[in-house]
């Protein structure tokens, strides 16, 4: 898959998870600031993600990411997706 | 010290939110109950091939979103939905009050909470395994949700509790809550009682127990002390009322619907579901309320019945309000408002508190709709089939509970 895609579905699936407009889903979104998302919703978030993607993303990973282009590249990393 | 005693404190009902099979708001469900309008409709929420119950009281035209963001619906369940409406539409209807937060407290009461979230959830855990299990379950499910989400609403920080008493949970709402307000813990109660458990599981599940009607026709389906009643209907929805204590309503000029009079409670300690064949734990729960109240029997002008069209709820309650009342039963109009809006479980005391403080105020008793034969157990005058005007002066509404939970609110005009 290549990544401008990977990005643009990740992108959909956090904003309906998330409940926010689609269009403020932007690699430079921060969950919590810009996107008012606690630690409940990161982990339906994630669960979402897994789904869609058919990878699995432990707890640890997640900790340090902050931003939807770090969760982009993350989900990235399991799915081999080009650049 | 002056030695003087300081007067009781006075609590009055200044705000009405029904959300309900018969109408949303107020006045659709003052004007549907008041023409003998059945909210009962096939269920059309799944598939009920399997089931042998096929309606039930579904609220209709519901959209959370009008009460809540987006956010805060997708992470509640339908049960706190229907409370957060309700909540605000009876602060509406108060007029959206200036109030201290701290001041103001949430009694918000269910019979089982957030059901479908558990059992959504427990597919997933089945089907996908425990680590695809959301973390917005707990939050779903546990019962006290909707009080907290009622208070996060308006973010209204005094006392905030949840009573779980099953078919009784929304009166003991009203009667604690307005306790908090008469004791001095709050000035202002948003007090209320939601369900929403219109669910495969559950219309299997109380089918099971033999409550539910088998009678397949909707509009007839809830027939309270009619003869051939044979089960209640299952249905949803949330009811709130403010309850304010008098003076403070009274400084801001607010309608004051009707004066929450007194509340008695008392449990049946006999059998986890059935009545006290006497009526016992019934009787002993109006007493007490009356007695709350300073009232005779004889003040009594109306009672809104549990009456829930089972055989054994509406003999027990007829023979009940017979022995608390004695020879003025006869005298009393008494009327099942579950005849219209079908068994709103945990929500059905709150929205029945509603019922008797409107007919106060109005002047109208609500009639028991679908009332065609009458029975030798219930010889009460139960208001048939059309509402009926009358000056009402000083009301009960009773709830009983699975599990041998009563809970009685009386409610009498308010005279300033």
């Amino acid at each position: 898959m290549e990544k401008p895609e990977l990005q643009d579905r990740v992108c959909s699936i956090l904003a309906e998870q998330l409940a926010v407009d689609r269009d403020k889903v932007t690699p430079d979104a921060r969950f919590s600031e810009d996107l008012d998302a606690d630690s409940l919703d990161l982990v339906e978030a994630v669960l979402a993600l897994e789904e869609e993607f058919g990878v699995s993303i432990p707890e640890d990973e997640m900790e340090s990411v902050k931003t939807v282009g770090q969760a982009v590249d993350l989900v990235a990393s399991k799915v081999g997706a080009s650049a | 010290m002056s030695g003087e005693t300081r007067e009781p404190r006075r609590v009055v009902v200044t705000g009405i939110g029904p959300v309900t099979p018969v109408g949303i708001g107020r006045d659709a469900f003052w004007s549907a109950l008041t023409s003998g309008h059945g909210g009962v409709s096939p269920i059309d929420s799944f598939d009920t091939e399997a089931l042998p119950v096929h309606i039930a009281g579904q609220v209709r035209d519901f959209d959370p979103t009008t009460y809540m963001d987006r956010k805060e619906a997708k992470r509640s369940d339908r049960v706190s939905h229907f409370a957060v409406a309700a909540a605000k539409l009876a602060w509406q209807d108060a007029g959206e009050p200036e109030v201290d937060h701290a001041r103001t407290a949430v009694m918000f009461s269910t019979g089982i909470g957030g059901l479908s979230s558990l059992i959504a959830q427990h597919l997933v855990y089945l089907e996908k395994g425990p680590d695809r299990v959301s973390p917005f379950m707990v939050p779903q499910l546990m019962p006290n949700a909707s009080a907290g989400h009622v208070a996060m609403a308006f973010g209204f920080t005094g006392p905030n509790a949840c009573i779980t008493t099953a078919c009784a949970a929304g009166c003991h709402a009203v009667g604690e809550g307005a306790r908090w307000v008469r004791e001095g813990y709050a000035d202002v109660c948003i007090a209320g009682g939601t369900e929403a458990p219109i669910l495969p599981l559950t219309v299997a599940a109380f089918s099971q127990m033999q409550a539910l009607t088998r009678n397949p026709d909707p509009q007839t389906a809830s027939r309270p002390f009619d003869r051939e009643r044979d089960g209640f209907v299952l249905s949803e929805g949330a009811c709130s009322l403010i309850l304010e204590e008098a003076e403070h309503a009274k400084a801001r000029g607010a309608r004051i619907f009707a004066e929450v009079a007194g509340y008695g409670a008392s449990a049946d300690a006999y059998h986890i579901t059935a009545p006290e064949p006497e009526g016992l734990g019934a009787i002993q729960a109006i007493a007490a309320c009356l007695e709350d109240a300073g009232a005779n029997p004889d003040d009594v002008d109306y009672i809104n019945a549990h009456g829930t069209s089972t055989q054994l709820n509406d003999a027990a309650e007829t023979r009940a309000i017979k022995k608390a009342l004695g020879d003025h039963a006869h005298r009393v109009a008494v009327s099942s408002t579950k005849s219209m809006t079908g068994h709103m479980l945990g929500a059905a005391g709150a929205v029945e508190a509603a019922v008797i403080a409107l007919t106060i105020d109005r002047g109208v008793i609500p009639p028991t709709i679908n009332y065609r034969t009458p029975d030798d157990e219930c010889d009460l005058d139960y208001v048939p089939n059309e509402a009926r005007t009358a000056d009402v002066r000083f009301a009960l509404s009773n709830s009983f509970g699975f599990g041998g939970q009563n809970a009685v609110a009386a409610l009498r005009r308010f005279d300033g």
